[in-house]
């Protein structure tokens, strides 16, 4: 094989594929060929490098330099400059939003800088549809390791020794689970990766699936080894196609190697595995009604016990954890439990992968220590906030997460702290809010979202749910009345109560926390009428200041329902009855006479 | 192939190692000026020349730079050679059969080529 001096590393993950991947990679095999350095420079397509917001990410090794937002045009001169002239494209280089400072190298973007990667540790520098890439980044040694000088019970041992719980939402000792699942008794048993990612915002799952398939395949392996299971499912999403294409090229690769199949590496351990795609439900990610729809059947939670462990799927033993969760153990048997058991908090080991969205300057994921703190995620790695807006809140754990403000921010995440907090550690989601946004409208949106997707199968989740959505519309359409919060409060620790399962249990989080944190602004709306961070339309009223108006009518040219009226000597004026309330007016008048009161 | 004992897998990982090598930054490195200026007086036929040399050795974990001019033009073309923990060592006027003296007897030797340096940096 010949010797690459350099490698360029296109990520053609879901999100750089959105922002124009393609015709870049196309571009640079061009480009590369035609300066006749094909045989010197390797072009690689990889996964997600995280920092999604900066996309199409192009990364040139050995410099190891990262190129944001790179177009096709851009090629000629990445390719011309750096390599072939050694000189850094200074232009596309990320620079800090604060100070404008150019960083050269990958590593000492801030963004990365305090990231510490188990579950992400190849996404974004292997090619994910090359299985070799894998087992040069010692891919499949776990495996080899445990089939060839561990017991099942050594592999359990060391998974429990490493503290690794759940990262799809319930934090539950991944140890123990496999524990319960190897002792339970039965002739046929499953292992089953759960890889529905319902949550908006949240795409670390996704990302794994798409850029280290093999990294899961290998987790649920030693998994089902250690548990005494030959057979697997992954449930994933039908809207991750990349990810069903990447997860299917990375099993044929297996199956070629002979690492899935019968009699695996020359061992009595065999292994099949099936990809099935689920339609999208939110609710399908609750593990019983993820089971449910596997065999076909509608997909609705039932009660546990009894527990997947001892009747799972089609009635067998079975154990189901989380996409980053089995991605975490081929690293554990590797470098071993104590290793991992090393990193993190007390109880909290390891590391977690966040979805950082919102009004921040970096969006992307982040796979950080378990207690790093709100600050050093949102601030230093996530930037600040948009535009120098102040900080108001954060929204943790998904859609059942719920919002922690300025006086967390110091907290260190740990499924423990948030959950004392009223938050969640969730699927790890993270939704950074300013001074503009309406924490009632929050909890209303998130809300909205859980009460569309309860089944309906229990009473609680589907009445409860819906008459607390119609209280919050109440709100904030300023008729609300102090009354309803006393009845919001009942009826969301009614739901939280009652629930048959995960989704009703925890949809009120984002209410009783929005209640408990920011009850001003509940009352604002109601006693008021006022919305204070003036985000809800019908508490709100644009107005046109006649001392400022220059009477130029591109207000009212603008404005889509023909309500402004005035002329060249009349300041314009907006009528209060017919106005929907879009804010065009403020947004292009010259002179600032528009204002929202 | 299948693969069929840790063996089988270590081999498949010894031979694609160099397939992610280049990313890891190797610790040893070879740095070429490629300026207008290294260029024009033949730093491509030192960088060929380089590259055919690492690969006849088999020498993987070798990070090939370029870079670009830094004022010293009538010496091109330059080449560095950074052993870790060594100091910084810059040849000038390199040719390629300068390039398989320097590899065989700095690079992997650790002596350095005296007759054709031009400075050293720490
Ligand atoms: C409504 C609802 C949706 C869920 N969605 C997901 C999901 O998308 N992905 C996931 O891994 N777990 C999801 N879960 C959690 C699963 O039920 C289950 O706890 C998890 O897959 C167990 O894996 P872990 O122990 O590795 O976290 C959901 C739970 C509920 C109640």
């Amino acid at each position: 094989m010949a010797l690459y001096r350099a490698h360029v590393l296109v990520c053609k993950g879901t999100g750089c594929k959105s922002s124009g991947a393609a015709p870049v990679y196309d571009a640079l095999k061009e480009e590369i060929t035609r300066r006749g350095l094909d045989k010197e420079v390797m072009l690689v397509e990889t996964g997600c490098h995280g920092m999604c917001e900066m996309g199409p990410i192009v990364v040139v090794y050995p410099e190891g330099s990262l190129y944001c937002r790179v177009t096709a045009d851009d090629v000629a001169e990445i390719v011309e400059e750096h390599l072939y002239k050694g000189r850094l494209v200074q232009r596309l280089l990320y620079t800090t939003p604060e100070d404008k400072v150019k960083i050269p190298h990958y590593r000492d973007i801030p963004f990365y800088k305090k990231q510490f990667r188990i579950a992400l540790r190849n996404c974004g520098y292997i090619n994910p549809d090359n299985i070799e890439e894998y087992i040069a980044r010692d891919g499949y040694v776990a495996l080899a390791k445990a089939l060839t000088a561990m017991d099942p019970e050594d592999v359990l041992a060391e998974v429990k020794t490493s503290g690794l719980r759940g990262r799809g939402g319930g934090g539950f000792p991944t140890g123990l689970k496999w524990e319960f699942c190897r002792r339970a008794k039965g002739d046929k048993k499953y292992v089953i990766c759960n890889a529905d990612e319902g949550d908006p915002g949240a795409f670390m799952d996704r990302s794994i699936l798409e850029g280290d398939p093999h990294a899961l395949i290998e987790g649920m392996m030693l998994g089902a080894y250690a548990i005494g299971a030959d057979e697997g499912y992954i449930y994933c999403r039908a809207e991750y196609p990349l990810a069903i294409k990447r997860l299917g090229v990375a099993m044929a690769q297996c199956t070629e190697y002979g690492l899935l199949g019968d009699n695996i590496m020359g061992t009595d351990f065999s292994f099949h595995l099936h990809v099935k795609e689920g339609a999208g439900a939110f609710v399908c990610g609750e593990e019983t009604a993820l089971m449910a729809s596997i065999e076909g059947e509608r997909g609705m939670p039932r009660p546990r016990p009894p527990f997947p462990a001892n009747k799972g799927l089609w009635g067998k033993p079975s154990n189901i954890n989380n996409v980053e969760t089995w991605a975490n153990v081929p690293s554990i048997i590797r470098e071993g439990g104590e290793w991992f058991a090393s990193i993190g908090t007390e109880k909290s080991k390891g590391t977690k992968v966040f979805a950082l969205t919102g009004k921040v300057n970096n969006t992307g994921l982040v796979e950080v220590p378990m207690g790093t703190t709100i600050r050093e995620i949102v601030f230093d790695m996530g930037g600040g906030i948009l535009n120098g807006r102040k900080f108001k809140a954060v929204q943790i754990g998904g859609p059942s997460g719920g919002c922690l403000t300025e006086e967390h921010l110091d907290l260190p995440v740990n499924y423990e702290s948030l959950t004392a907090a009223g938050a969640i550690m969730g699927s790890g989601g993270l939704v950074v809010m300013d001074e503009d946004t309406c924490m009632v409208d929050v909890a209303r949106f998130f809300l909205e979202f859980t009460q569309r997707e309860s089944c309906g199968k229990c009473v609680p989740c589907r009445e409860g749910t819906k008459q607390m959505l119609l209280t919050l519309e109440k709100i904030t359409s300023g008729k609300g009345k102090m009354k309803d919060l006393e009845t919001l409060e009942e009826l969301a620790l009614m739901v939280k109560e009652m629930s048959l399962c995960g989704l009703g249990q925890t949809a009120p989080n984002p209410v009783l926390t929005t209640l408990r944190y920011f009850r001003d602004e509940y009352e604002a709306h109601i006693k008021d009428k006022k919305c204070p961070a003036k985000a809800c339309s019908a508490l709100i009223s644009f107005v046109i200041d006649a001392e400022k108006c220059r009477k130029c009518g591109i207000c009212a040219k603008n404005c889509p329902v023909d309500c402004i009226a005035g002329d060249r000597n009349t300041p314009y004026v907006i009528d209060q009855e017919r106005c929907i309330k879009c804010g065009t007016c403020l947004e292009v008048c010259p002179f600032q006479a528009v204002s929202k009161v | 192939m299948k693969i069929k004992s840790l063996e089988d897998l270590r081999k498949i990982k010894e031979s694609s190692k160099d397939l992610t090598s280049a990313r890891s930054g190797g610790a040893t490195r070879v740095i070429i000026g490629m300026g207008t200026c290294g260029i024009a007086a033949g730093a491509r036929e030192v960088m060929t020349a380089v590259l055919e040399e690492l690969d006849k050795r088999g020498l993987r974990d070798v990070a090939v730079e370029t870079t670009g001019c830094i004022g010293m033009c009538q010496k091109e073309p330059l080449l560095d050679v950074i052993r870790p923990g060594e100091p910084r060592i810059t040849y000038g006027d390199v040719t390629p059969a300068d390039v398989v003296r320097i590899i065989g007897e700095h690079l992997v030797g650790g002596k350095v080529v005296e007759d054709k340096v031009i400075g050293q940096t720490d």
